[in-house]
């Protein structure tokens, strides 16, 4: 957060104003006859992040910056970071691409950072491809994806010429699994078994875990 | 419809009441369940929970998988509208001060109760006389027992899980008033061995979540027992909560009503009264005065027409918010300069928050556990009560905290697996996937929420040069942590690192200056037109009746005298009802 409020309030105050005008632009026309101009909007600023409209779907707000060849080196790379298995579908079946453009678009000063490391990387990523298999990330074998992906993922020591690289890829997985587990067709694989609803009381933690933890003197 | 969409106000009500939330909420129901006129304002925009909550929704339904933003600093699906910063309504930092405070507001209907944690927890006999205990700050003008009825009250009406623990300071509930607590989660009985451990109690947590449905036939009687109409309303409407499912945090907001919010409990009875009107998207600017100092009501922004409103009423209960109720007064300037109702100097003082830090750790025992179903009630079943209340003088610091606590299997969110570049550093492929399953879940943290004391540096007051977007001057805020305050936060952090040990993980506590959190950030902030005994040294009597002006009453968190370490919604709550009784006492009197 803005550890100055008084800055971003007047932005945000500008935002409201903006939000304001295209709310009442928004309004479709159906005044009665002797009415001179449309209604007020009922939420003078109902901005996507500001005051969400639950019930109807939630659009993205912003246009997504990254292009179709981006997404294609994203989409390569999160699928080799998180492939399909048995129990679970591959990143790209699930939108993480999709997830990482909105991600980088966002209009917040953290995102900002992420779109100028994302992009970047993307880029080296391509350059890094292009000299040592003469191709685009998203065109080479596994195999050849995954030398790169050794070199710069931090397993081993990642040398000075692979340091673009290796920021990039550290930020790029964290983006690429929160968005891959926050897909709710993930869940049952990772063992997340909640969002259900349940009758009766509450019913606490398995007796053979509580056996295996030692807990029988605390419950 | 109560709610008034036309924006057509009645001439003359006998109470207006600014604000929706805790103490609002509660007043006007009190009050219009007697028969009392009532209008409501609220700042924010119409809301109804049983119609809009997001229950079930899951993270790919929403912007950036519902991640926090800026703008929506507890994730896309916190039920507030508003937050540290609302568009249009800024607040600024007076030079000097020593951290700037971030003021959480609520733009909707029944304000912050429909985001809050639910942790209800009674202040106790020393909250009440703490300065007849240590020296410091002010005692309140009542006591623990002045009080006990209407916490029981409160508690029968909106449902309270929790034990009576016996710990002293933490008082007990009347027999058969709190709902049975639910089964602990595996992290909160792992920290319940460790803390047994090391002498700290860690014992069922006190919320507003029904775990069981309300007793809807006897209840009412009880509440309200010559007022056949309200028993009548009120028995309707406690059979129409349901108890909790035990999914979905309950910072959403409840559908079901199972939790407590001002606008799945108090308004709903209140409407049904036909006493009360509520008009959103109205922005009270100040309180309007006659010639002998009286108030005739309060004047208004409509946000949707963008006109100036006066509303009229024999009496006003602001009830906006500690900060927004005493820039209400410092904006009434009609009679006097610095503010209504302010003879004392004390409007604007005393602003207090809650201290804060938090610690969290990977707990090895807690992987490759079976999937369990930990979303329980949307918030902590377990919690640590102060346990050193008798040890301050070897602390060195005054005043206690209370330990909440969370981790395990939660929903998994865009923000829930940093724990992997730790844990798995350079992994990637199948391997991953594997990782992310066995550390999944394995992470569990607790944060404190300790009692600050008042000082003469933390206050709000009018910025002579900022207005917000509807011309109203807008609170400039200054702050200083004591010594007490970073003393104490310094005590969380051991304590909760000796509690990660026992429990197996690695703690890496951090000093009290680097852990406290920020003023304002724990949203509990109280005071700045305190209740006392004397017109002198506060704003208000303990009834919340302005010294200075026998018509206005104020009813939410800016009359607490002191910040005990318990959340203050349930003493809000408490207070108001109270209040409200009391007040229509004084009107059959003729004196109000």
């Amino acid at each position: 957060m803005n550890s100055d409020p008084s800055p971003i309030s007047r932005r945000h105050a500008l935002k409201g104003l903006f939000g304001s005008a295209a709310g009442a632009a928004a309004v479709p026309v159906l005044a009665a006859p002797r009415e001179t101009e449309p209604a007020p909007p009922a939420h003078p600023t109902r901005f996507v992040f500001h005051d969400p409209d639950f019930m109807q779907p939630l659009k993205f707000p912003w246009e997504k910056l990254l292009s179709a060849e981006e997404l294609a080196t994203t989409q390569a790379l999160a699928d080799l970071i998180l492939p399909k298995d048995e129990t679970s579908p591959a990143a790209s079946e699930v939108g993480v691409p999709d997830f990482i453009n909105e991600w980088v678009s966002a209009d917040y000063p953290a995102h900002q950072e992420d779109r100028e490391t994302i992009r970047g990387g993307l880029g080296w990523l391509n350059t890094e491809s292009f000299k040592r298999f003469s191709g685009r990330f998203e065109e080479l074998g596994v195999d050849q994806q995954s030398a790169i992906a050794d070199d710069i993922c931090g397993a081993a020591q990642v040398k000075p010429e692979h340091h673009v690289g290796a920021v990039f890829f550290k930020r790029f997985r964290q983006l690429c699994v929160g968005g891959y587990y926050s897909h709710s067709k993930t869940w049952k694989s990772l063992g997340y078994v909640g969002n259900i609803s349940l009758g009766g009381p509450y019913p606490g933690v398995l007796p053979e875990v509580i056996e295996k933890l030692g807990l029988q003197d605390v419950v | 419809m109560p709610v008034l969409t036309e924006r057509k106000t009645q001439p003359q009500y006998d109470v207006i009441v600014v604000g929706s939330g805790a103490g609002g909420g509660m007043a006007a129901m009190i009050l219009a369940l007697n028969g009392v006129k009532v209008l409501m304002i609220e700042a924010g925009r119409n809301y109804e929970p049983v119609k809009e909550t997001p229950m079930f929704h899951t993270p790919e339904m929403a912007p950036l998988r519902g991640a926090a933003t800026p703008d929506r600093p507890f994730g896309f699906y916190d039920s507030n509208i508003g937050g540290w910063q609302v568009p249009g309504e800024p607040y600024t930092n007076k030079q000097g001060t020593e951290g700037d405070f971030w003021w959480w507001r609520a733009r909707m209907l029944g304000g912050r109760t429909n985001h809050w944690g639910r942790i209800s927890l009674r202040f106790g006999e020393f909250d009440f006389k703490p300065k007849a205990r240590d020296g410091l700050g002010v005692d309140w003008p009542m006591n623990y027992e002045d009080m006990a009825p209407w916490y029981d009250r409160v508690e029968q009406l909106i449902g309270v899980y929790g034990e009576n623990d016996g710990i002293a300071n933490a008082p007990h509930s009347s027999p058969g008033v709190l709902m049975p607590p639910p089964k602990p989660r595996v992290g909160e009985l792992l920290a319940k061995k460790s803390g047994r451990k090391i002498g700290v109690p860690v014992v069922a947590a006190h919320r507003a979540v029904m775990s069981q449905p309300l007793d809807w036939k006897n209840l009412p009687k009880v509440l309200f027992p010559n007022n056949p109409k309200a028993q009548e309303i009120l028995g309707k409407d406690m059979m129409s909560r349901a108890a909790c499912f035990w999914a979905t945090n309950c910072i959403r907001g409840c559908s079901i009503r199972a939790n407590f919010q001002s606008t799945t409990v108090l308004l709903p009875p209140a409407l049904a009264t036909g006493n009360l009107d509520i008009i959103t998207d109205a922005m009270v600017r100040e309180v309007v005065l006659d010639g002998s100092g009286k108030a005739t009501g309060v004047h208004y922004i409509d946000k949707v027409t963008r006109r100036d409103a006066i509303a009229k009423a024999r009496v006003v209960i602001l009830a906006a918010s500690t900060c927004e109720t005493s820039r209400i007064l410092m904006n009434s300037k009609s009679r006097d300069k610095a503010g209504l109702a302010n003879s004392s100097g004390q409007v604007g003082r005393n602003l207090m928050d809650s201290v804060g830090t938090r610690l969290g750790a990977h707990i090895p025992a807690m992987e490759d556990l079976p999937p369990m179903n930990e979303d329980g009630a949307g918030g902590l079943h377990t919690y640590v009560p102060w346990w050193l209340v008798h040890d301050h003088a070897k602390l060195g610091f005054a005043r206690g905290y209370h330990i909440e606590m969370g981790g395990g299997r939660q929903m998994p969110e865009a923000k829930s697996f940093g724990y992997l570049d730790s844990t798995s550093p350079g992994v990637y492929g199948r391997k991953l996937k594997d990782e992310a399953r066995r550390y999944y879940g394995a992470q569990f943290g607790f944060s404190g929420r300790g009692e600050m004391l008042p000082n003469k540096d933390c206050y709000s007051e009018l910025d002579p040069h900022v207005v917000d977007q509807w011309g109203i001057p807008v609170l400039r805020f200054h702050w200083k942590w004591s010594d007490h305050e970073i003393k104490q936060a310094e005590h969380m952090q051991q304590t909760f690192a000796a509690m990660i040990e026992g429990m197996g993980g690695k703690a890496k506590p951090l000093s009290g200056a680097d852990a406290i959190q920020r003023p304002g950030e724990i949203i509990h902030e109280v005071g700045t037109a305190r209740m006392g005994d004397k017109a002198a040294e506060s704003v208000t009597n303990q009834y919340c009746q302005t010294w200075d002006v026998k018509n206005l009453f104020l009813m939410d968190g800016s009359v607490l005298p002191s910040n005990p370490d318990k959340n203050p919604t349930l003493t809000i709550l408490a207070l108001a009802w109270r209040s409200s009784e009391w007040l229509m006492e004084e009107m059959k009197r003729g004196n109000v």
